[in-house]
């Protein structure tokens, strides 16, 4: 299999010098821009595999450069954001984004969420069965055991648990999950959303002031840790 | 700012030069437009403001060489006139401006009433100003014009104006001249004076009125010279400082007594006052006397004089005493009105004057031929409002003759006896009704007397002559009762109206000690404007140069141009509006809120004209009390506005202080550990790369914590904080905060304890995740790493508490009220010292959601946070 390539898009130059070294070094193709004209134009011509935008450009804003680029390809966008920026990356991830990464980051996170992104970009004929921890998901039976015995949940719990299975790594936003659980129109009723998560966590949870399986992230939506990167999971603080 | 003028800070004020003249035709205009022409060669850029050539030839040549501005067209009663157009002279601003008829008087609509004072406005732009006026026109030679010529000059000139322009320069032509020009046309007679020119234009009354310009150029010119030699400290022979009293009344020969100390006073170069003395009889004068009383008293202020009321029992000695303790050397005073008899009993004034005066000189004016006034003290101009009072009489005398009766019949009394009962009624009336009503007592009394109990009865016939005695006798002390009653009514009306007025800015004054705030104090002044004036009032403060209404009482009813008559008086320090000589047709008076210092606001009032002297007085009194008070109150806002930019700074370079220190030591060991991996050339192990590494990880993630605290710290303190409430499940805050700090929780444990009923709590959760991230930060950094944190929460009616506790090393209690305020760093720091941020942006945040923070020793060692939030 041929280098992976990614395009980076920010307009720090310390920034962009830092990702290339991380990334060339774990067998990265690397191409960076610093402008959202420019992110647009090389996602043409490059059609790199993967796409780490940073929100605030100073020519167009990364939510309408995550816009354009959806609307002609799938190619997976990892945003990059700051702190105060919660409201842009709610939107930047209903745009069509895959996933966030808060600065200042890791780079075990970014390669985490990378990998994330690409599995999602690539999935193939997916295991029927999910397992993360004690915790396994038939989806064809939908039967959920937790360590070993089968768990009783409502149906919405049920579609709950296998959206996040089906996007496991990824963030969801509320917006997101309620237009996957409900459809169209429900998505305002946040609140039920949290009712129905906190009744499932207790289900799956051993200690839900301490989640192992579904975090919360804080203003954004859920996520539904992924073994491969639970350890490497880090703060956003 | 405003169309009057362009500035609240005028330059320095331009220059008068006055061309007076005797008569009309003397050259007054055509001399005005010479010397302008002068200047104009001398490159100064003139403007004609307003000049009638009265389509003279001559003087229109000479007019033609000038830039003329456009008239302003004033309409009044389907009468169109044309004036000057103040504003457009201001807007232009030239050097020198040329105004003819300084004594024109404007229609009702201008700014001003009066001419002088469009030019007053002129100079006080820095215009210079060239004008022309006649003689007879000046104040003070207003009633000698008129004894000489017989004709009433109305539209007279303050004298104030001609001494204060810079330069009188007199026009002069030879009497014979001028009637020859007159024969030959070379004069404009306007239309209406066509009978008034023909009675000045007499060989006689040129003359006259030569001399008296002349005479007036000289005494400037005298004037001039002795200010000269006093600024030169040249000692002349010039007089000891005299000092004048004018002692005016209600009657109309006050204004020639005005006008005659007026011009001694010049003569005499000395300050002088106008007195009106109010006795006790003199309270009852009429409403016309009253008002002409005011005129006087205006004319005085007019003209220079200090104006008084003094009260008294007795006019000569009340003069005499404020003359005494005002050093006056002169005493002015009018022939007494009273008749030959009047002055046998009651003496008179001047006599007793003269008699107590000592080394005051007495100068008595006579009465001349004017008609005398209304005696001022038993006007009989309004029987309707007294009507009522001499019925309540009528029904008074009817009582006492029933009583009278009755006890007649009972005891058989002697009548004589009976005339106690109507003395006490005579005492009683005089007390209740005043003087008249108890003349009329006294001698009603006589007449029932007589015709009820005098035998005969019921015939007027009086049988015994000791009866007529016993008349005499009532009426006699009746009328002296009455008048001594009256007298000591009225004097304490006086003294009660007085004291009422003291009272009210006494306790003006004293509210407005009371407080600093100047919004109370804007506030008590209308309303005891309200209580003290009965006026809807408003006070006007300037804000960023502009004046701004500030508030008013909920009458008001501001008037279309306020801002502008505001303004103006603002910037003149003068009062406008209603009853004053600017603007005048307003609804509101404004009055000037002046400190010694400078004006600094407006206080309008809404007055029915005409505002009495004395009311003007009182609330100018009220306006400098209100000036005082909020010139306090905003130099107190301005210090404490200093301390706290003192407090500012000192918080400001705290932080400065704090963050340095606090991003510098993160930085020394991030930038020692890579520099030690860059630059050394021995190779260091495995292990130590791997301590220098992890040791430069956590000081980067220190500085990264530290910078969000002070953006957290700022989006606070800017007020810019959204909070999107959403009820949140405890347990779900406890789970994003607990990983968030899921490094540094590692092998710790914590003992959560959260009852299954606890409600939904509204929280911005990005935030509130941040106060328990804080709050369990400053648990660890303080305890041991073997000791247990304890979280719990319970519902406390429509509150939840939420408590985090650690077993650590407690604050000290004399610190606890401290350790929320920013920067804030305990003594007892561990090792451990933050950056003082932590608690108070849990304390903002938590304040944010309307809820409470507060620390707590906890029992058996350790310390405990107590968030209180509301749930509904």
């Amino acid at each position: 299999m041929s280098k992976l390539s990614v395009l980076i898009v920010d307009d720090e130059h310390a920034i962009r010098r830092f990702l290339r070294t991380s990334l060339g070094a774990q067998g990265y193709d690397v191409h960076e821009v610093a402008t959202g004209e420019d992110a647009i134009r090389q996602a043409v011509n490059l059609q790199p595999d993967l796409i780490i935008l940073d929100l605030g450009l100073p020519d167009i804003n990364g939510i309408e450069v995550t816009r354009r680029i959806r609307e002609w390809t799938h190619t997976p966008i990892v945003i990059l954001s700051v702190h105060d920026q919660d409201t842009d990356k709610i939107e930047a991830l209903d745009a069509g984004a895959d996933d966030y990464l808060t600065k200042p980051f890791s780079v075990g996170e970014l390669m985490a969420r990378l990998r994330v992104a690409m599995r999602h970009a690539h999935k193939g004929d997916e295991e029927p069965i999910f397992r993360t921890g004690n915790l396994s998901v038939d989806l064809a039976a939908r039967i959920v055991t937790f360590e070993g015995e089968e768990l009783q949940l409502t149906p919405t719990e049920y579609d709950l648990l296998r959206v996040l299975v089906q996007y496991a790594g990824r963030v969801l936003t509320h917006q997101q999950l309620l237009k996957e659980v409900r459809g169209v129109g429900y998505q305002t009723e946040t609140h039920l959303l949290r009712v129905h998560m906190s009744n499932l966590r207790r289900k799956i949870e051993h200690d839900p002031t301490n989640p192992q399986y579904i975090l919360t992230e804080p203003g954004v939506g859920y996520r539904l840790v992924v073994d491969a990167y639970a350890d490497e999971h880090l703060s956003n603080a | 700012m405003n169309e009057s003028s362009p500035s609240l800070t005028p330059g320095a004020p331009g220059k008068l030069r006055i061309f007076l003249g005797y008569a009309a035709g003397v050259g007054k205009t055509y001399a005005m437009l010479e010397a302008a022409h002068r200047r104009q060669a001398e490159g100064a850029d003139v403007v004609l403001a307003y000049v009638d050539t009265h389509h003279l030839p001559e003087t229109e040549a000479l007019a033609a060489g000038f830039e003329t501005m456009p008239h302003r067209l004033a309409t009044q009663q389907d009468i169109t006139t044309d004036e000057m157009d103040v504003q457009a002279v201001l807007a232009r601003k030239p050097d020198i401006a040329l105004v003819d008829e300084l004594a024109h008087v404007n229609p009702p609509d201008s700014l001003h009433s009066r001419r002088y004072q469009d030019v007053e406005e002129l100079l006080s732009a820095g215009i210079d100003v060239y004008t022309t006026v006649n003689v007879q026109h000046i104040e003070s030679l207003n009633d000698i014009v008129t004894q000489i010529t017989g004709i009433t000059v109305e539209d007279t000139v303050p004298d104030r104006i001609f001494d204060e322009a810079d330069q009188v320069e007199l026009i002069d032509m030879l009497p014979e001249d001028l009637l020859q020009r007159l024969r030959n046309g070379g004069i404009h007679i306007p239309d209406q004076g066509a009978r008034m020119m023909h009675k000045l234009f007499r060989p006689g009354n040129l003359t006259a009125l030569r001399e008296m310009a002349m005479r007036q150029t000289a005494r400037r010119i005298d004037d001039q010279m002795r200010a000269y030699m006093q600024t030169k400290s040249i000692a002349g022979p010039w007089a000891a400082s005299e000092r004048l009293l004018v002692c005016i009344s209600a009657s109309p020969l006050s204004t020639r007594l005005i006008r005659a100390g007026c011009r001694l006073a010049k003569e005499l170069d000395a300050p002088w006052h106008a007195v009106y003395v109010e006795t006790p009889s003199q309270m009852s004068i009429s409403q016309d006397d009253r008002a002409r009383l005011n005129q006087t008293m205006s004319l005085a202020e007019g003209l220079g004089a200090k104006v008084m009321t003094i009260t008294g029992q007795s006019i000569a000695d009340a003069l005499i005493q404020f003359a005494r303790q005002n050093n006056i050397t002169k005493i002015i005073i009018g022939q007494p009105l009273r008749s030959r008899w009047q002055e046998l009993i009651y003496g008179s004034v001047v006599s007793r004057l003269i008699k107590q005066s000592g080394p005051i000189d007495i100068y008595v004016m006579n009465s001349g031929a004017d008609t005398p006034s209304v005696n001022p003290v038993r006007g009989h101009a309004h029987l309707k409002p007294h009507f009522n009072k001499y019925l309540q009489t009528a029904i008074v005398i009817a009582l006492i003759t029933i009583l009278g009766s009755l006890i007649h019949m009972l005891l058989t009394l002697n009548p004589a006896d009976l005339v106690m009962f109507y003395l006490a009624a005579v005492v009683i009336v005089a007390l209740r009704l005043g003087y008249g009503p108890a003349v009329m007592t006294a001698f009603a009394s006589v007449i029932v007397l007589n015709f009820f109990f005098v035998p005969p009865q019921l015939t007027f016939h009086v049988d015994e002559a000791e009866y007529l005695l016993t008349f005499v006798g009532l009426i006699v002390t009746g009328v002296v009762i009455a008048n001594l009653t009256s007298r000591a009514r009225q004097q304490t009306e006086a003294a009660q109206r007085r004291e009422r007025e003291t009272a009210q800015l006494y306790s003006l004054s004293r509210e407005l000690v009371a407080s600093v705030d100047l919004n109370t104090i804007i506030q008590t002044i209308l309303e005891h404007v309200q209580q003290t004036f009965q006026s809807d009032a408003a006070i006007f403060l300037p804000q960023d140069n502009i004046l701004n209404r500030r508030a008013a009482s909920p009458g008001y009813q501001p008037d279309p141009d306020e801002q502008r008559i505001a303004t103006w008086a603002f910037e003149h320090s003068r009062p406008a509006g209603a009853s004053t000589q600017t603007m005048r047709t307003a609804n509101a008076r404004y009055v000037p809120l002046k400190t010694a210092q400078k004006t600094i606001g407006i206080l309008s009032l809404m007055v029915e004209e005409p505002v009495p002297l004395e009311k003007q007085r009182l609330i100018d009194a009220f306006a400098t009390q209100a000036a005082l008070a909020i010139d306090a109150s905003r130099l107190s806002d301005e210090a404490r506005q200093a301390q706290l930019l003192r407090e500012k700074e000192k918080l400001q370079s705290a932080l400065l202080n704090s963050i340095s220190h606090d991003l510098r030591t993160p930085l020394v060991s991030i930038t020692g550990s890579l520099s030690t991996l860059r630059d050394s050339n021995a190779s260091y192990d495995a292990t130590a790369v791997r301590e220098l590494l992890d040791g430069a990880y956590m000081e980067a993630e220190r500085l990264n914590r530290l910078v969000g605290n002070l953006l957290d710290m700022s989006r606070l303190d800017s007020g810019s904080l959204k909070l999107k409430r959403e009820p949140y499940d405890m347990q779900e805050i406890i789970g994003v905060a607990r990983s968030q700090l899921r490094n540094r929780l590692e092998n710790r444990t914590i003992h959560i304890n959260l009852p299954n009923d606890l409600p939904l709590i509204p929280v911005d959760l990005v935030l509130f995740a941040q106060v328990i991230v804080n709050l369990i930060d400053n648990a660890l950094k303080y305890s041991e790493p073997d000791t247990a944190l304890d979280i719990w929460a319970e519902q406390q009616g429509d509150a939840v508490e939420i408590g985090i506790a650690d077993r650590g090393i407690g604050i000290p209690e004399d610190e606890l009220p401290y350790i929320f305020e920013k920067f804030y760093r305990t003594r007892i720091t561990n090792g451990h010292g933050g950056s003082g941020l932590g608690l108070s942006i849990c304390q903002g945040i938590v304040e944010a959601h309307g809820g409470t923070i507060r620390a707590e020793p906890r029992d058996g060692g350790g310390t405990c946070f107590i968030i209180r939030l509301p749930v509904n």
